[in-house]
Order: structure tokens, then C-alpha cells, then sequence
């Protein structure tokens, strides 16, 4: 009986100034709404970037990176049985092997590993698109095209022709769209590549490709691993890079490391390849939820203040109630109330104001050249997790931001007031 | 006639600016069914003695008892229980809260109590303000009546939960000549016919020599 007083008390409060309750309710519903917006805007940019960055980026990368281990030397082990110290000034490799060796029994053990899911080995170099006289500078990934789509997705990337395509040309080519364009050549037009060894083969285009990156459209293409090898001369065994997709990508850096020591090549794993993306993306998070941690307290100072002018001239009223028998505690509850009343109402109109903000942004078209990213709309993810935090974080401000004049409310002398 | 209220060797210190004895070694016992009037000129003590008897002031020395229940030692909390329960309130400025109508003034004591049921308090708050002459101004919000409606609305709030004291502080201070008759008239009835205890701050000197009792206090002491 004595709850439902105090919360009628408060009612009749909150309902008799209704205009400071709606401006305090305001403060709170425009820091969450806008909290909402950003970090549903935020998260979208970082996930858009993440998502781009991880389709074309496996999540292991292993190739043969030029060993810089100089301690076995040609001089070192021609004195070595002497009692001699070999010092060697800049000693430079003897023989680069670009390729990887092993590769049948490499592959073979990844596809038995249940962490991975896709294995996809690939020779790739460097060459030359000739147009007319001029040469454009690109690179070729010569890939067995079944299992580097499953890596990737490659099939959503298509503008034109299907990646299978590849299987039934032997000499076949799917181009990025940008170097298509600047190359003049469309699905059917042949193409010709010289590679840095002086070699040069015909290719047909079967497929073009749009991935969103400027510089994997404009200078990469896609030919089946036959045709590399040939190009370069070497033999069927031959490759350079073995790509790795994994069932769980979080773990990522810890198979990576695991198959450095098994193989002893260079394994590199998503997150460390894209450092900058990720630290960027730490960055936008942390920058996110501090304006928005900021907004919320600032309504929050705006509640405190409105609740201790509501107490100031309430001061007569809470002398009364004390006078009639409302005790310390009835007094906070009554305060607290109000607090909580606002903090929740506006908890809640934030998040559907949020909501809606968020909406509007996810159909703006975005103002940005579309070659170079593939970006219709702002990007705005909706996580419900962010809406509950959303009202968790305002119903705790307003709380704390009521609690203290509640307090004081509590402990005021009555005798002093009444007295006059 | 029984003893309602008792104080034995009251003692209040004020301490600002400096420490000063305003009420010295006070012992009065009041019985129920009188009406008393406390007296004295400005700066007496009365209204500071008031507050001591009315358990709102705890910063004393001495014991205090009401309806056989020593006061003095009770925590805050036990204190707002025992006013709800035992004491009525009048006070100078009506002190109606400016938000609510008569009615819902009237029943707040009640309400805070919870011994009835809404409905039944709603009918026991029409009644104290049927006997105040106020019924049909039951629904009109505080803030719109005039200072001797407002008074009368304050007493039947007073009322509401039956107490054994109602202490009234200087309750005619601030009304005219008819409001302030109908407001004695109004006590010298709850005394006398409805059995309760009123006591009251006054310095009206002819308004107290009408009461059934008269306390002076002169410079902090009870002299009669």
C-alpha cells in the first residue's frame, strides 16, 4: 500500500510539470538516439570494410618469403672443420626458389585438418596486359577455379560470365572490371600477357569480376593454373601461395602459427595481413562509444539538475509529507521515481528514434566513386545487442543522476521548513 | 481523562551563532480531551517546544512520552510511524501540497498508513471534510482555495487518522477574524465532542484564554 502512494505521488509530480519532464526526457532520448545512429553507422563501415577486406583476403595465407637466414654460408661450411671463426660481410642468396616445396603432401595434410575448410594452391606473377604498345603493369593468379571460389565467393563478384568458365577454356581469363575497362575489352575479347621473364600467352576473357577493391579490379585477373605454369615454364608442381579458408576465422592466427612450424614457410593469417584495417576499426569502436558515453552523461547532468530544482521547490512538500509520516526512504522513492520514469521514457524513445535515424542513413545513397568501392548505400548494421545497451546505459544514468538529489531530498529538516 | 503526553526535564540548546539555552528543564503533563493553549511572547520557546513534542525535533534533552509510549531514543524511520499513526498537524501557512485536490490531501496520511482500503478512505476523507464544511470543494485542486478553506482542509487532514494529539502551530496566524472563529470553533468541537487533544501555539493571548488549559512560557521556562 504504502509503494503505491509514493509512485502516485510521483505520478501527479511528473504529471503537473509536464513540460520539464518532457525537456529532462528529451536530453535523454537525443543522447541514445544518437548513440544508436552512430555505432549502428560505425559498426556498418567497419563491417563493410572487414567483409571487403576479408573477400579478397584469405584467412591463411601461406607462400615462401625470401629467406633472410644467413647462417649457413658457402664459406661457413667450407671451413667448418677448422678451428677457424667465419664471419661473412652482406652475404647475398645464392638461389631463390619463389615456389613451394612439397606442395602435394602440403595440400593433402591441410584438407585432412578439420579446423580448415577450403584449401586453394595458386601460382601468381606479376605481368604485363599489352594494349596496343603500351603495357599495363598487373598481376595473374593461376588457381584450380573450383576450389578458389569456395574460398571467396567469387561467383557473387561476377558482372559477366560465370567463374566455371575457366574449366571449359583452357586459355581462358576472368578479368577485373577495371582493367577490362581500361583495356577496352569485353566477354570474348582476346587478351595478351607478357610476364617478367619475357614469355607471352593469348587469353580469352570468359568472365569479369567486380570485387569492390580498386586495386584488385584494376590490375588483377584470374586464369587457370595450367596456363601460369606453362607461361612461366615450370612444371605442374610448380606454385607459389596456398590459400586457406577456415570453418572458424577467429582462430586464425593460432593455425597460422601452427603451420609456420610444420612447414616452415610463411603463414600469415587475416588480422595480421590487414593490421591497419583492424586497428582502424578498434579505433572507430572506441571513438564510438566514448562521444556516445559522453552524450548520455551529459543528459544525465541535465537530469541531475532538473531533479534538484524540482526538489528546491519542493522543499515545503517534502517538510509536509515528513511532518504526516513519510519516512526517509518514502521521500527517495518518490524522487527516484520521477528519475527513473524519465530515464526509462526516454530510454525508450531514443531507441526508436535511433531506430529510425539509422533507417533514414541506410538508404541515403552514398557520395563516393564507385569504382574503387562497391558502396551503394551508408553502411548501417542493426544489432539489438546495441539497443539494449542503449536503454540499460540510460536507465542507470538517470538512475545515478536521481539517486543523490533523492538523497538530500530525503534528509531534509523538517522543523527548519515549517517553522517559516 | 488519562495522561496523553508527558515530557520530563526538556532541555534545547540552539548553537548557532552561539550555544544558547532556549527551553530549560521542562516538565508538563496533558491529559486527553483538554485543549491547550502554548503561550509566550516571540522567542519564548513555544513553537521550538512544539516541534520537540511534535517528535519532528530530536535534538534535545529529556524523555517525551505520548499515549504511553516514550518517544525520546526512536529512530527516524519509527519516529514517521508513530506521527502517522498518533499525531495530527495544523500549521501557520496551510501547507496543503499545491498539486492535489482537498480530497487527496485529506486521505494522504491515510494512504501512507495503509491500515484501510482506498475506497474506505476516500469515504472517511469526505466525512472529516463534510464536519469542516469543505464537501464541495472536495475535487477543487489546494491551490485554488483561500486561506481559510485551505486551513480547514488542513485540519480534517489532521484528522484523518484519528490521532491522539492534533498539535496546531499559530493555526490563526494568518486568517481573518471569521475564519480564525471558525477554526477555534472547529477545535473546541474535536476537544469536546469528538474526544481528542489539541495543542496549540498561539499568541493571541484572548484566543488562549479560551481554551481549557493555557501553558506560558517565558524565556525558555514554564511558568504556568
Amino acid at each position: 500500500m504504502a509503494l503505491s502512494v509514493n509512485f502516485s505521488i510521483a505520478k501527479t509530480h511528473l504529471l503537473s510539470r509536464k513540460k520539464q519532464t518532457v525537456v529532462a526526457m528529451l536530453g535523454v532520448t537525443f543522447g541514445i538516439a544518437m548513440f544508436i545512429l552512430m555505432i549502428s553507422f560505425m559498426q556498418g563501415v567497419n563491417k563493410f570494410l572487414q567483409d571487403t577486406m576479408l573477400s579478397s583476403t584469405p584467412d591463411i595465407h601461406i607462400y615462401n618469403d625470401v629467406k633472410t637466414d644467413y647462417s649457413a654460408s658457402v664459406a661457413g661450411d667450407y671451413f667448418k672443420d677448422s678451428d677457424k671463426t667465419v664471419i661473412v660481410h652482406h652475404p647475398k642468396p645464392k638461389q631463390i626458389t619463389v615456389n613451394l616445396k612439397n606442395t602435394d603432401a602440403i595440400l593433402a595434410d591441410l584438407k585432412k585438418n578439420p579446423q580448415i575448410a577450403a584449401v586453394s594452391p595458386l601460382l601468381s606473377s606479376q605481368v604485363f596486359y599489352n594494349y596496343g604498345p603500351v603495357q599495363i603493369n598487373g598481376f595473374i593468379d593461376g588457381v584450380r577455379i573450383n576450389e578458389e571460389t569456395r574460398l571467396y565467393n567469387l561467383e557473387d563478384k561476377m558482372v559477366d560470365g560465370k567463374t566455371e568458365n575457366l574449366l571449359t577454356a583452357s586459355d581462358g581469363i576472368l578479368m577485373g572490371s577495371g582493367l577490362a575497362d581500361k583495356l577496352n575489352v569485353r566477354t570474348g575479347d582476346l587478351v595478351s600477357l607478357t610476364t617478367p621473364i619475357g614469355t607471352t600467352m593469348r587469353f580469352r576473357i570468359v568472365g569479369i569480376f567486380t570485387i569492390g577493391i580498386g586495386t584488385i579490379d584494376n590490375a588483377k585477373s584470374y586464369v587457370n593454373l595450367a596456363s601460369v605454369q606453362q607461361l612461366l615454364g615450370q612444371n605442374s608442381n610448380y606454385i607459389t601461395d596456398i590459400n586457406i579458408k577456415m570453418k572458424d576465422n577467429t582462430l586464425s592466427s593460432f593455425l597460422a602459427k601452427d603451420l609456420y612450424k610444420k612447414y616452415n614457410y610463411k603463414s600469415e593469417d587475416w588480422v595480421t595481413a590487414n593490421a591497419s584495417v583492424m586497428a582502424s576499426n578498434i579505433i572507430r569502436n572506441v571513438l564510438t562509444y566514448v562521444v556516445s558515453i559522453t552524450l548520455l552523461i551529459v543528459a544525465g547532468f541535465g537530469i541531475y539538475n532538473i531533479m534538484n530544482m524540482t526538489i528546491a521547490n519542493k522543499m515545503k512538500d517534502i517538510a509536509i509529507l515528513k511532518a504526516e509520516g513519510f519516512d526517509r526512504r518514502d521521500v527517495v522513492q518518490i524522487f527516484l521515481t520521477q528519475s527513473l520514469v524519465i530515464g526509462t521514457l526516454g530510454a525508450i524513445t531514443g531507441i526508436i528514434l535511433g531506430f529510425f535515424l539509422s533507417y533514414a542513413l541506410s538508404r541515403v545513397p552514398f557520395p563516393a566513386n564507385n569504382s574503387f568501392i562497391s558502396l551503394k548505400y551508408f553502411p548501417v548494421i542493426f544489432n539489438p545487442y546495441h539497443y539494449v545497451f542503449g536503454i540499460v546505459f540510460g536507465v542507470i544514468t538517470t538512475f545515478i543522476a536521481g539517486f543523490m538529489p533523492s538523497l538530500k531530498a530525503s534528509r531534509i529538516d523538517p522543523v527548519a521548513i515549517l517553522r517559516g | 481523562m488519562d495522561e496523553i503526553l508527558k515530557t520530563e526535564h526538556l532541555n534545547k540548546y540552539f548553537h548557532e551563532p552561539d550555544t544558547f539555552q532556549v527551553l530549560t528543564d521542562i516538565s508538563l503533563s496533558v491529559n486527553s480531551r483538554e485543549f491547550v493553549a502554548l503561550v509566550g511572547k516571540s522567542g519564548s520557546g513555544k513553537s521550538t517546544l512544539l516541534y520537540l513534542l511534535s517528535t519532528l525535533d530530536t535534538s534535545y534533552e529529556g524523555k517525551i512520552s505520548i499515549n504511553n509510549m516514550q518517544v525520546t531514543g526512536l529512530r527516524q524511520n519509527a519516529l514517521a510511524k508513530f506521527r502517522n499513526d498518533n499525531i495530527g498537524f495544523v500549521f501557520q501557512f496551510h501547507f496543503l501540497l499545491p498539486e492535489f485536490t482537498a480530497l487527496e490531501n485529506v486521505m494522504m496520511p491515510a494512504l501512507k498508513q495503509g491500515k484501510y482500503r482506498r475506497n474506505e478512505i476516500e469515504e472517511r476523507a469526505m466525512d472529516k471534510l463534510r464536519q469542516m464544511q469543505m464537501e464541495p470543494f472536495a475535487h477543487k485542486p489546494s491551490s485554488k482555495l483561500s486561506g481559510g478553506q485551505q486551513q480547514r482542509v488542513a485540519i480534517a487532514r489532521a484528522l484523518i487518522n484519528d490521532p491522539a494529539i492534533v498539535m496546531a502551530d499559530e493555526p490563526t496566524g494568518n486568517l481573518d477574524t471569521a475564519n480564525s472563529e471558525i477554526v477555534f470553533e472547529i477545535f473546541k468541537d474535536i476537544v469536546h465532542n469528538k474526544g481528542r487533544t489539541i495543542i496549540m501555539v498561539t499568541h493571541d493571548m484572548d484566543f488562549a484564554h479560551r481554551a481549557d488549559r493555557v501553558l506560558e512560557l517565558v524565556d525558555g521556562k514554564l511558568i504556568r
